[in-house]
């Protein structure tokens, strides 16, 4: 059975070339980028260029990279720099979608000492501004907020919270997680202070992340040790991640058309093809400000665990914003922010896609998943009286 | 991903007995879609009240689909009184064990049995008793006692897993903390007692949980209680005095008398009424 994998929004494929590049250093170089002798200066030069190509891909400097373990790294290190840096200001903005990575961070400040605002969206997933301007203070440390929503896919309009936050002299962060590499970014043209990325969402391996301060931003490090990364995270180098995720910002540059374009359309064919086919069904979030390669659809009457289980019967890998998946009771703290209906939001799927899904893949989630609903909606003792006119 | 047992997929993949019953004697509903899952039990019985068909539909995880699937087999050919027994760890046993966190399936397939036997029997469409003590779900105290009595719960979490009490905003976990407590408080002593009583043992049990805990109790409301008999694990009493034509009598029964009968002295018992 083939694997049909469309759930990039939890984790990539490692790009083979980017599998390539890592593995010597691995095996042949193994030396330590600190060391004086050529062995290891050789692997710092690597290192070097690996942050370069980072740089390049969010528009921004070399010195304006660290690397860090993961994007949950990133954000805790960016937050709380920004409060230890301004001890004087006690309270965080956020939105009520975040990952749990910003999200729990922010609730266990709001317990220990700080001020935390979440600020709400609407059906569609946008942002309340309004909300959001109107709760910035002269206690504000910093905002944080997600360029794009990992569940819909829905776009913040951060360049301008951030610009606002710069006239303001509130630090501001985003979790770009899910969307560097996805869509253009040039750091150097806003005033986005902090923004924190993930290896393993772009192609590149897991246990890697970065984290971009502007140049120039007050910071406090996160990781107290070595004089790595110029003194902002201690700890020997994750040597072989770091030139994988170097390698895999260039992987994601050079696929950024193919993904905006022959990406973006096979989501949108896999979306409107499955709307066509499955009644009660419908689109999760803001289809006009949206990632490309992400989809989430509500199948009303059924539950999503059940939906993700027949499909994986299948081949194909997707993910639920149902509660049963994740064990915990009650479905996605996204959806529920939007205010999807219980109905829908236990029987949404989301469907990430990459460079490496093909149509063929496409037309056959097309064909199998509209049975797989019928059948489960055959069994629910809601969907009968559901499809009697009112 | 779940660790799901080979019998709960090949149920959840096959149910059996899936679909509607027009001419059902019984049926049986729980749960609702805002909760995540619900279960519909519909069921037949011949004169002898032996159950010769059940029909269930199913909105939730794969385990609450295999959860019912495996009722409908279990029940099918017992007498009412046979299928009363049932307990949500006979379900999750005859698929071969539920992962922890979806236990509370079980615990509706148990639920919507007890609901269809209720109905078929024309009690009165029981309403919520006891105190609401989880909103989010609407799981009352006598729910939450009750799955920490029959399934030896020690933690909130584990209340959560088998009665969803407490999974969604968390502000009832104190209370169901002190549920825990309380139930557990008198636990020990019933661990400690050996497994197997003989009969003798266990009806002179009975009679003095019945004269120094339970008569006192009934007796301030007017009421009493009388031992008629004891098969196995059925313990047959009467009521007398107010309880006798009391309404409440079945809670009564079931939740107070029951659950001290068990505590005190051994947790298979079913206490029920019959005349004399």
């Amino acid at each position: 059975m083939n694997t049909i994998y469309m759930d990039n929004n939890a984790t990539t494929r490692v790009a083979p070339e980017v599998l390539e590049e890592m593995l010597p250093y691995f095996s042949d170089y193994y030396g330590n980028p600190s060391s004086m002798h050529t062995f290891g200066g050789n692997v710092e030069r690597k290192i070097k260029e690996a942050r370069a190509d980072v740089a390049a891909l969010l528009g921004a400097e070399p010195e304006e990279i660290i690397f860090t373990s993961c994007g949950t790294e990133s954000d805790s290190t960016a937050i709380r720099a920004a409060l230890e840096s301004f001890p004087a200001k006690r309270h965080v903005i956020t939105s009520r979608v975040e990952h749990p990575a910003v999200k729990n961070l922010s609730e266990y400040l709001s317990k220990n000492g700080y001020r935390a605002t979440f600020v709400p969206v609407d059906s569609k997933g946008r942002l309340d501004l309004d909300y959001l301007y109107d709760h910035l203070s002269e206690d504000t440390a910093i905002i944080s907020l997600m360029w794009a929503n990992n569940e819909t896919g829905v776009v913040f309009p951060v360049e301008e919270v951030a610009e606002v936050a710069a006239e303001r002299d509130i630090l501001f962060h985003t979790d770009a997680v899910q969307t560097v590499g996805k869509i253009p970014i040039t750091l150097k043209q806003n005033n986005i202070d902090m923004l924190s990325l993930s290896g393993h969402k772009l192609h590149g391996p897991k246990g890697i992340g970065a984290l971009y301060i502007r140049k120039g931003t007050r910071f406090s490090p996160f990781l107290i040790g070595g004089h790595q990364e110029g003194g902002r995270r201690g700890g020997t180098e994750n040597v072989s991640s770091i030139i994988g995720l170097g390698r895999a910002s260039r992987f994601v540059a050079d696929h950024m058309d193919d993904e905006n374009t022959r990406v973006k359309q096979l989501r949108d064919k896999l979306e409107s093809e499955l709307m066509r086919r499955i009644p009660n069904a419908f689109v999760n979030g803001d289809t006009k400000n949206r990632l490309p390669n992400t989809s989430s659809i509500a199948f009303e009457y059924v539950e999503g665990e059940s939906i993700l289980l027949m499909m994986d019967g299948l081949g194909i890998c997707a993910s639920s914003g149902s509660a049963c998946t994740s064990g915990s009771l009650e479905p996605s703290h996204v959806l529920r922010a939007m205010g999807v209906p219980f109905t829908a939001a236990h029987g949404t799927i989301r469907f990430s896609l990459s460079v490496y899904n093909t149509e063929e893949e496409i037309d056959f989630v097309i064909d199998k998943l509209p049975p797989i609903i019928e059948r489960l909606r055959s069994m629910s003792p809601f969907w009968k009286e559901a499809q009697q006119p009112a | 991903m779940w660790e799901y047992t080979d019998k709960v997929k090949e149920h959840f993949l096959n149910p059996r007995n899936v679909g509607d019953m027009e001419d059902a004697d019984a049926v049986g509903e729980v749960g609702s879609m805002a909760c995540g899952d619900a279960l519909k039990l519909m069921i037949k019985l011949d004169g002898n009240e032996r159950i010769t068909d059940a029909k269930f539909q199913t909105f939730g995880c794969a385990s609450a689909i295999a959860s019912s699937s495996a009722l409908t087999e279990m029940i099918i050919g017992k007498t009412l009184e046979e299928a009363e027994q049932i307990t949500n760890d006979h379900i999750a046993e005859y698929l071969g064990g539920l992962p922890k966190e979806k236990m509370h399936c079980s615990v509706m397939g148990r639920d919507a049995l007890e609901r269809a036997i209720a109905c078929y029997r024309g009690d009165p469409e029981k309403e919520v008793e006891g105190e609401v003590i989880c909103e989010c779900f609407g799981v009352t105290d006598i729910q939450i006692e009750r799955a920490v009595t029959e399934n030896h719960l020690t933690s909130i979490e584990d209340v959560t897993d088998f009665v969803k009490a407490g999974g969604g905003c968390g502000n009832c976990h104190d209370n169901i903390q002190d549920i825990i407590d309380r139930v557990l408080g008198k636990g020990p002593r019933l661990k400690k007692k050996p497994a197997a009583l003989t009969n003798i043992q266990k009806i002179k049990l009975i009679e003095d949980a019945l004269s120094r805990e339970v008569r006192p109790e009934l007796k301030k409301d007017g009421g009493d209680i009388e031992l008629i008999d004891v098969d196995g694990n059925r313990v047959l009493v009467a009521l007398r005095g107010r309880c006798a034509t009391c309404t409440a009598s079945e809670v009564t029964l079931k939740h107070y008398v029951e659950s001290k009968l068990r505590e005190l002295v051994t947790p298979e018992l079913v206490v029920e009424e019959v005349s004399s």
